[in-house]
């Protein structure tokens, strides 16, 4: 009796640990873009959005039969830092690729860490996300005019929340919107929380007078009609949200939270045209389409050295708000 | 009424063959992943995630609930038998558990500990058919003025655990206190005691401090003081719970869910606080206080049962509200987001046979997993009987992997062993391992509330006491505090009035 449940016990913790790679270790058949044994690495926790980017990615890229297995690993720490050093670290290795997106780009300055995104071979872009400007349904700002009005005017009385840590994109948003409205960003009062599950909390009890945050986290609420969108902070609106761009509303920023891809440095040219052309096949391929609609992602496909450029130019935007925040 | 019509229903979907496998494939599951130290509930959910893409989506959600709450089963099992608590819900079941394993009541308490589980699980899961909408609205209305108060209760209720020594106690407090502060600060992004490196800017892992201090730290006291001691295995005692440990433990079990279920609706409550504000309330309202220390099993029947109600608070908050509270309930989350369905206030309309489904899931888990549960117990504690020697290689070795799997740095590992050599120190100097363990919890939760609840009254004391449940808890604070000398004022009148009469 004992020993059977001892082995039915055993036998199930090996099933956790073992399936997934057994599952993923058949090969498929030699295309082009296979690459035998390609790692995803994933630089924040699981559950996390580079994770669930990452994990969908790899799932749409082995359906559509592109390559075998693809092995997603979490390499957390740092805000995606500790995950980027490693990738830099391993130079020349074309077997394997990172999720990232703009978090990283702020990560890496308010962490100070030696590798930077500059180092690694730049693979392709691959969604982008707007940025909504909320506030509950029973907050007195009806448009975006008016918050801004008070804002501009005590900016310190208004504390608005974010779900990210200084320097990730919940943070970068109203910072750059105070400096295109004219207000120093140093005096924005910006209050992080863990997350958009706990600023939602705060936002519809009225903690903090408006919130920064992905319009994927909040569709749901706001259809419900228990949060109220002001602005959008992308260059477009967004459909099936009522509310006008920054720009339109004579605010001079166009923000999105992005992700994308990286591979180590030191790659050869073949690696990594290999990897862009995967890339490049998987984002054509109808699983990944189907994946972009499941998720509410919004296609925003570069690669190679586009992206390298607007790695860089990001880059260059990010420094210069955190350098003026003393971050 | 409406509810409960569904809720019928939701078990005739339940009550399939199909879903009942997948129940009973989670609850195997979660009680291995409990039991194995590291290994969280979170984690398995996400290595699960492309695996259920296959099944239907209330298959895959029943299965996920079942694993949640059959890890929190499973993790006291190590807290109790090894003194290594695989997550951090489970910490508080070391602190009586493991005392009570080692005077050969292991099975007892591990028993305490299931059918606190499942009276917590059963409770909180009525709590969440009854109060879903209210819950909702509790989520919302409080904020980090309230949660500051709170953290003010649980500090004031740490000096009584502080041990005989206030001294000893209080230096371990801020040994806790100091490893809480390692990591990047969250308001300013500033780095803290990180000495530069990467790998420490995300703070050290409770799972980790709580490791090293207790079972790391009485494996090398071990080592180094027993040597010449008895060599004899740990006796396993009688494996039931005894008349007189049921009396003992049916209040405990059902004071657990009232603390836990709101701790858990709530954004920032966790399973960590309220697991130990039931330890201590049940010490307080204790006949048998001198054995708390030493193995006293209300220690581990409150607790517990809080653990999983707390489980049950979380779901509710994630049904209702789309909230993740949990990193767990976040990967559920995700999950459901996958199969492109939206939780949040529209899910309990949308789909409604899921959501009742899953809830009905819930109650069938929770049997299934007491069942399982209860008779594994003296099984378990019959681990005990292995050498000293051999028991405390195991010890180490299943520390090391928890630590190293809780985010795979080999950095981890050399964290695990210094804190080790604290918690070494600590004992050999007599300081009490528990106040450290809990300053690492509540210090970095009562920092940022208390700069987070200042930030939001932009800079303004006032608006520590703005709200009236944070008042509310400031007055059972002040009375906490102030009742010894109340008590003495009383007793000092009372004597006086004697002699006159």
């Amino acid at each position: 009796m004992r020993l059977r449940v001892l082995l039915s016990l055993l036998s199930a913790t090996l099933l956790v640990l073992l399936v997934p790679p057994l599952l993923s270790s058949e090969s498929s058949a030699g295309t082009g873009t296979n690459i035998p044994g390609l790692r995803f690495m994933v630089p924040n926790t699981p559950g996390g959005g580079y994770d669930i980017t990452a994990r969908t990615a790899a799932r749409a890229a082995e359906d559509a039969g592109l390559t075998g297995s693809i092995e997603v690993f979490n390499l957390p720490g740092a805000g995606g830092t500790v995950g980027l050093s490693s990738l830099v670290s391993d130079h020349g290795n074309g077997r394997v690729a990172m999720s990232m997106g703009l978090g990283v780009v702020g990560a890496v300055h308010t962490n100070q860490t030696s590798s930077t995104l500059a180092d690694t071979t730049p693979i392709a872009r691959i969604t982008q996300e707007s940025d909504i400007v909320v506030v509950p349904a029973d907050s007195r700002y009806q448009s975006f005019e008016e918050l801004l009005a008070d804002w501009q005017a005590n900016p310190g009385s208004l504390p608005v929340g974010g779900g990210s840590s200084p320097g990730g994109p919940d943070h970068l948003a109203p910072m750059l919107m105070a400096q295109a409205a004219g207000i120093d960003p140093r005096s924005v009062n910006y209050v992080s929380y863990d997350g958009g599950g706990e600023l939602l909390a705060s936002v519809l009890g009225g903690q903090v007078a408006f919130g920064v945050s992905g319009v994927g986290e909040y569709r749901d609420q706001i259809e419900a009609g228990e949060l109220r969108v002001l602005a959008v902070t992308g260059p477009e609106r967004v459909d099936g949200v009522d509310a006008p761009t920054l720009t339109e509303l004579g605010v001079d920023v166009e923000f999105t939270n992005w992700r994308g891809i990286v591979a180590p440095p030191g790659l050869t040219d073949a690696e990594r045209e290999r990897l862009i052309n995967l890339v490049t096949e998987l984002h054509e391929s109808p699983e990944w389409q189907e994946a972009l609609e499941v998720n509410g992602w919004t296609d925003a496909f570069v690669t190679g050295d586009d992206f390298g450029d607007f790695l860089a130019a990001e880059d260059e935007r990010v420094d210069g708000i955190l350098r003026e925040l003393g971050l | 009424m409406d509810s409960l019509n569904s809720l019928i229903e939701g078990f005739g979907t339940a009550l399939t063959p199909t879903h009942l496998l997948w129940a009973a494939v989670g609850v195997l599951l979660g009680t291995a992943i409990g039991v194995l130290p590291g290994i969280g509930p979170a984690m398995a959910l996400a290595l699960l995630l492309p695996v259920t893409y296959a099944l239907d989506p209330t298959a895959a959600f029943i299965m996920f609930a079942s694993i949640y709450y059959g890890g929190m089963f499973g993790g006291s099992t190590t807290s109790i038998l090894l003194n290594t608590p695989g997550e951090t819900a489970a910490v508080v079941a070391a602190i009586e558990g493991h005392p009570m394993a080692r005077a050969g009541r292991g099975s007892q308490a591990l028993a305490a500990a299931a059918i606190g589980h499942f009276t917590g699980g059963m409770i909180g899961t009525i709590l969440l058919v009854a109060l879903a909408p209210f819950v909702a609205e509790l989520a919302v209305d409080i904020g980090a003025a309230d949660y500051f108060a709170i953290m003010v209760l649980a500090f004031i209720a740490v000096t009584s655990v502080l041990g005989s020594s206030r001294i000893r106690g209080f230096a371990s407090l801020l040994i806790g206190l100091t490893i809480g502060l390692v990591g990047l600060d969250r308001l300013t992004g500033q780095q803290r005691l990180t000495f530069g490196t990467l790998e420490l800017a995300d703070g050290i892992d409770v799972v980790i401090v709580a490791v090293g201090l207790f079972a790391i730290g009485e494996a090398l006291y071990v080592a180094l003081y027993l040597r010449r001691g008895t060599q004899e295995p740990i006796p396993v005692g009688r494996p039931w719970l005894g008349r007189e440990d049921l009396r003992r433990t049916w209040k405990p079990w059902l004071r657990g869910p009232l603390i836990g279920f709101p701790f858990g609706a709530v954004p920032a409550g966790g399973a960590e606080i309220p697991t130990f504000l039931s330890y201590v309330t049940e010490k307080r309202l204790s006949k048998h206080k001198d054995e708390f220390g030493k193995g006293a099993i209300e220690g581990v029947a409150g607790p517990e049962s809080t653990a999983s109600a707390s489980a049950s608070g979380t779901i509710s908050a994630m049904l209702t509200l789309g909230l993740p509270t949990t990193a767990t309930t976040a990967v559920m989350l995700a999950a459901f987001q996958t199969y492109g369905i939206q939780p949040g206030p529209l899910l309990f309309e949308r789909e409604s046979s899921l959501v009742w489904a899953l809830i009905a899931s819930l109650f069938v888990g929770l049997v299934m997993l007491l069942a399982l549960n209860l008779p594994l117990a003296p099984l378990w504690a019959k681990l005990l009987r292995i050498p000293r020697q051999y028991l405390y290689a195991g010890i180490l070795f299943f520390a090391a992997v928890g630590a190293y799997a809780v985010s795979s740095q080999p950095l981890d590992l050399v964290i695990l062993l210094v804190i080790g050599l604290v918690g070494l120190l600590m004992r050999r100097f007599g300081l009490p391992v528990l106040p450290a363990v809990l300053g690492v919890i509540l210090g970095p939760s009562a920092e940022l509330q208390l700069r987070r609840a200042l930030q939001i009254s932009d800079g303004s004391l006032s608006g520590l006491v703005n709200s009236p449940f944070a008042v509310t808890v400031y007055v059972v604070v002040g009375l906490i505090v102030l009742w010894p000398l109340l008590r003495r004022l009383l007793l000092r009148r009372e004597r006086e009035r004697t002699p006159v009469a």
